[in-house]
């Protein structure tokens, strides 16, 4: 990612992006072995990193954008004896956002979906995406019918969120509001077949 | 894209597609649907489509699968992954527009050598009447050959069990991505 002065577009965001995800997404994911873990391509790949380390129970996207949540889906029906946390950015799931449709028809209880959302695609220079211009993804997660969902805006929201990630009767959805700032380094490995083999050794072993 | 072959049932018995349909569309569809339970899929993935109804209605009937409606083929492509990576497997039905919708969405597959099976309708092939449908159908294979999808393409019914037996073979135990093409001959084509 190349640096970029992300301090005046912070001070431009919407009202409503001001926490800081490296303390927000950490604060709502609490234990990360809890989870196995989808995460999206850019920032969200690196949040979960620096949550878990490079860890087996994580499958990060480097391209394919707009998979996380249906490759979480898979996975949740695929092992309902675990617990599944999609973490996701604005632009990823913009980009496939039918899919929140088709997860609410299933409504798989050990499904959490945690959007990222700073308003803006960060990997690509920083241009406003529509969730700074209007567009509100937990409605559009209501209006797919998901039931379970809140979004978390000022660090008095936290603990609710966490909770919702948490528990088990019905599909969950969070939209965390951020700061668009960088998110943390974290150097991951971009070989998605080897990804695939690790994460399925280590489900395997439990 | 939705598949629309229902207009084409309420075309009547009487044009001899329809007599083509009917005949081959009964027997081989339910045994398609009992080789994929006996290797293992339980994940059914579809866009609604005529030419996979009975495969889709049967897997909506099974309580021991999911039967997965989507709202865009490629969300299935990300499906089946995350079901390999649950160690749970899954197919995906589309009809062969649908295939476009993918492209991209096959870099997972390539990328990451997930084991990967899509049944396609066929349209815009053999006895097509509607010109929309040309240059998806035309483009198919070629699309799914280039992002690295072996296709397998079935004519005629005796040759649906054998054909998609090698399929899931190859899918299955090779751990490659296969695309079985099910031909409008096969099928029965829309004279609209």
């Amino acid at each position: 990612m190349s640096p970029h002065n992300v301090t005046a577009l912070a001070s431009a965001a919407a009202p409503g992006f001001v926490l800081e995800r490296s303390e927000a997404v950490p604060a709502l994911i609490g234990r990360h072995e809890d989870f196995l873990f989808i995460s999206g391509l850019g920032g969200t790949a690196c949040d979960v990193g620096a949550v878990t380390g490079d860890s087996a129970h994580v499958y990060s996207l480097g391209g394919a954008m707009g998979a996380a949540c249906m490759i979480g889906l898979g996975l949740a029906l695929a092992r309902p004896d675990k617990r599944v946390l999609v973490v996701t950015g604005d632009g990823e799931l913009l980009m496939n956002v039918g899919a929140l449709a088709t997860i609410a028809v299933i409504n798989p209880p050990n499904l959490a979906i945690l959007c990222v959302d700073n308003g803006h695609y960060g990997e690509t220079g920083w241009q406003k995406s529509h969730t700074s211009l209007g567009v509100d993804l937990e409605k559009m997660a209501i209006g797919a019918g998901i039931k379970r969902t809140r979004t978390v805006a000022v660090e008095a929201d936290i603990a609710d969120g966490a909770r919702l990630l948490r528990e088990g009767n019905g599909t969950s959805f969070v939209n965390l509001r951020v700061k668009p700032t960088e998110p943390g380094e974290f150097k991951r490995n971009f070989d998605a077949s080897l990804g695939r083999d690790r994460f399925r050794a280590a489900l395997q072993r439990k | 894209m939705v598949g629309d072959r229902e207009g084409f049932r309420s075309e009547g018995g009487v044009s001899m597609d329809a007599a083509v349909e009917s005949k081959a569309s009964t027997g081989w569809q339910h045994d398609l649907y009992d080789l994929l339970r006996r290797h293992g899929i339980t994940q059914f993935a579809y866009v609604p489509d005529a030419g996979h109804s009975i495969l889709i209605d049967r897997s909506l009937a099974d309580s021991d699968v999911r039967s997965i409606a989507l709202t865009t083929e490629e969300e299935g492509v990300a499906l089946a992954a995350g079901a390999d990576l649950g160690g749970a497997r899954a197919v995906l039905l589309m009809q062969s527009s649908g295939v476009g919708n993918c492209i991209n969405m096959l870099s997972l597959i390539k990328g990451g050598r997930f084991p990967f099976l899509t049944l396609v309708s066929m349209r815009g092939d053999f006895g097509e009447g509607n010109p929309w449908q040309f240059p998806m159908g035309q483009a198919t294979q070629a699309v799914l050959e280039a992002m690295g999808v072996i296709c397998l393409r079935i004519e005629r019914p005796e040759d649906v069990i054998s054909r998609t037996t090698a399929a899931l073979t190859m899918v299955l135990k090779s751990g490659q991505s296969v695309a079985v093409l099910l031909s409008q001959q096969l099928i029965g084509a829309k004279p609209f």
